[in-house]
């Protein structure tokens, strides 16, 4: 054998065993650790830990359920972006690809029906369903149903409060010890010179304000959620949803919603409401935890959602996170004993006393952690809150309703009693295809 | 018609040669029609369908509606209107700007090959990475823009500054960043056109008494046409599909969204396989028409080099 024809042989050879080597950890990664448990991924979204798991984030309880399935299987976490929207955008283009890997998916519930509807879920298994609504609040195990089916597990459950100063409700003489209305609160800031921490930004968050509005006003923002897209009713062109209009109008108008109400998100309103301008804000639990200064801490109190009518109990918005199992996923059974793992009460405690996300099992909220890292009643009122919160409309389309609602309600300042029989227009519009979004 | 001449009377050579062409280029050629014909033709077939990739039941033939509903719509129109507006403005800093690059470095013979690969610099950057460098640049709380004009105009400029807060504005650093990104692309291209001109002619043009202004305009710009002509074509193209920079910047808020975004929007979030699909087509259209008001219009040879 000549030199060079040995130097390609040998080139040859390393070039098989290097492909070959590749092929087989290709096929290694897929049936797990060195221990031999199967491996499941996990999409998480952003929380305290991220993908670290000594934080007590979702990071940590794919740890503890991984320990504590005996070597059946071992979770791994893959970190999705941090908007909903982007969450939303990698989850589906997976899922529309068939990614077998979708083992478990943290799902916010505003896009949790639409891939539901797809058939993107693998179905609940029989006899689960009892153990996945054990002890959950009713708006959680809500928004996980579709057509009435429980379709994801409800894992943790986001409800907006009302947070105020205490020193501005008293100077303004308003009585927090009992619901008042955004009439009320728009009245105190005015009065006081105070602003209230709105998320008006043309995103989610905005269209999570506005249906808690029209929710509150006994409307809905889609009558028959079940439906497809050619028969679906509207509710916006309503009173309910010229008041909310009215409301928000007001707001962004008489400057009480702050010089940038326009572009802001929870945290710009957070930031507002702990500067010396702030009074009043509307915003999920976190809010409590992530104040700094104690001096405003001290000060802070927190209310039950506002109310769009007086007289009518106010309808706080619903939020949070579910646990669903791709339906193309290898270990749909395996996924399913995961989330409820995942799910179950110790961890549902935990998970709240460390990120600050509320759980949807009522018990967590007596758990002593829990307590300590919302005091003074605050924990009581998440739960009562939840208790009347509605979720978002429950159809396939809320993605596109969504971004269509935003973008007709955007800028605040120029939304007038017209704006939602426009809106309602061009969603339908959107939907039928017959308008770009 | 030379060919049509010829071809009767091919040799058995030139047959043979064209048969061995056939067979070296064939596989070659089968692959790129795989590729990119069946993509286009099947985006085309997508296009007549109202279709949404997580609703595969609502799925409906609707014939030419989507692109009747785009082409009808004011958001279309709109995204057009940006793109087009991007197109031209940065195309004409670039041919200037590119153009007087060039003749720089045409000149310059010392630290030629530094000046060369400092040039190339900006348009090494990846453009995501650009965007998010211009955009913390630009932006009110990170940025310095709002510093120096500030300290430029002696404190008449807002020190909070919303570049991103609305449409002209935002344009203008979207184009800042087109422009600094690809004039050294642009300047590369007239380089080679530049030293295709015959030093003589210039010479000549020299020792007639001609203007330097007269140089320029009457020997080295008719001479160096068809590269220029090139590098237009190739930058508008590439310029009417933008996407990155005002993605990464304002994400199209404001009416700043770009027919590519659009088409992004479409498919990628809205999973509207067949309005994005339409979108999609329309945007291939509109890249023909330029290409074709360039190659048929201005009579662009992409072949044959000069002239």
């Amino acid at each position: 054998m000549t030199y060079r024809a040995f130097r390609r042989s040998a080139a040859l050879a390393f070039a098989v065993v290097s492909v070959g080597s590749l092929i087989l950890a290709g096929c290694a990664s897929n049936t797990g650790s060195s221990n031999g448990a199967t491996a499941l991924t996990w999409f998480i979204n952003p929380d305290v830990g991220n993908a670290d798991a000594s934080k007590g984030g979702q990071a940590t309880l794919a740890k503890e359920c991984s320990q504590a399935s005996g070597g059946k299987y071992q979770i791994n976490v893959q970190l999705l972006p941090n908007s909903a929207s982007d969450q939303r955008t990698q989850l589906l283009r997976r899922l529309a690809a068939g990614d077998t890997g979708m083992d478990l998916m943290s799902v916010d519930p505003a896009f949790s029906t639409e891939f539901a509807a797809a058939g993107y879920f693998a179905p609940i298994p029989a006899g689960s369903e009892s153990d996945f609504t054990q002890d959950r609040v009713q708006s959680s195990i809500d928004a996980s149903t579709f057509k009435g089916k429980l379709v994801a597990v409800p894992f943790w459950a986001n409800t907006q409060l009302l947070w105020y100063k205490k020193s501005v409700a008293q100077q303004a003489g308003l009585d927090m010890t009992k619901p008042v209305t955004w009439e009320q609160l728009i009245a105190a800031a005015q009065q006081t010179n105070k602003q209230i921490g709105v998320q008006a930004m043309l995103y989610e968050g905005y269209s999570v304000w506005i249906n808690a509005l029209i929710t509150g006003a006994g409307g809905a923002i889609v009558k028959n959620p079940d439906a497809t897209y050619s028969d679906i009713q509207m509710g916006l062109d309503s009173d309910a949803g010229r008041k909310a209009a009215a409301i928000i109008s007001k707001i962004a108008t008489s400057g009480v919603g702050g010089p940038a109400v326009g572009s802001s998100d929870e945290t710009a309103s957070l930031n507002l409401f702990q500067s010396p301008n702030g009074g009043f804000l509307v915003n999920w639990p976190y809010t409590y935890g992530a104040i700094a200064d104690p001096k405003v801490k001290a000060d802070v109190g927190a209310a039950i959602y506002p109310q769009t009518v007086a007289g009518t109990a106010s309808r706080p918005p619903f939020g949070g996170i579910e646990i669903a199992v791709g339906s193309k996923s290898r270990h749909v059974d395996l996924s399913y004993q995961a989330a409820s793992c995942i799910t179950n009460e110790q961890h549902q405690a935990a998970y709240m006393a460390a990120s600050g996300n509320p759980a949807s099992r009522k018990a967590a909220y007596d758990d002593a952690a829990v307590l300590k890292a919302f005091p003074n009643g605050i924990a009581a009122l998440i739960r009562t809150s939840l208790d009347a919160a509605a979720p978002r409309p429950l159809t396939p389309y809320w993605g596109d309703i969504s971004t269509a609602l935003q973008q007709r309600f955007s800028p605040p300042t120029s939304v007038t009693e017209r704006t939602p029989a426009e809106a309602q227009k061009f969603i339908v519009d959107v939907l039928n295809g017959k308008a770009l979004l | 018609m030379s060919t049509a001449v010829s071809k009767p009377l091919m040799s058995d050579r030139a047959r043979s040669e064209r048969s061995l062409g056939w067979r070296l280029a064939g596989p070659a050629f089968i692959i790129m029609l795989l590729v990119t014909l069946y993509p286009i033709a099947y985006a085309i077939y997508l296009s007549l369908f109202n279709y949404r990739l997580t609703d595969p039941t609502g799925r409906r033939f609707v014939w030419f509606q989507n692109y009747i509903t785009a082409l009808g719509d004011p958001l279309w129109w709109q995204a057009f209107g940006v793109t087009v507006f991007i197109t031209v403005v940065t195309l004409v800093f670039e041919l200037i700007l590119g153009m007087a690059i060039a003749m720089v470095m045409h000149k310059i013979v010392i630290p030629r090959r530094t000046l060369r690969t400092v040039v190339l610099i900006p348009y090494s950057i990846i453009t995501v990475v650009s965007a998010f460098s211009w955009k913390y640049a630009a932006q009110f709380d990170t940025g310095f823009f709002n510093h120096w004009l500030h300290t430029l105009t002696f404190g008449a400029f807002d020190l909070n500054f919303n570049w991103f807060g609305g449409t002209w504005t935002s344009l203008t650093v979207i184009c800042l960043s087109e422009i600094w990104k690809t004039t050294p692309f642009m300047s590369l291209l007239l380089l080679a056109g530049l030293a295709q001109v015959d030093s003589s002619l210039e010479e000549a043009a020299k020792v007639d008494g001609a203007t330097w202004w007269q140089r320029f305009t009457r020997v080295i710009l008719p001479n160096m046409k068809a590269a220029i002509m090139v590098a237009m074509l190739f930058r508008t193209l590439d310029a009417f599909r933008i996407f990155d920079n005002p993605y990464v910047m304002t994400g199209g808020a404001n009416r700043t969204t770009t027919l590519s975004m659009l088409v992004s929007n479409e498919t990628i979030n809205r999973v509207e396989i067949g309005m994005g699909s339409a979108l999609a087509v329309l945007l291939f259209v509109c890249v023909l028409i330029i290409a074709a008001i360039f190659v048929r219009g201005f009579k662009v040879d992409l072949t044959g080099g000069r002239k």
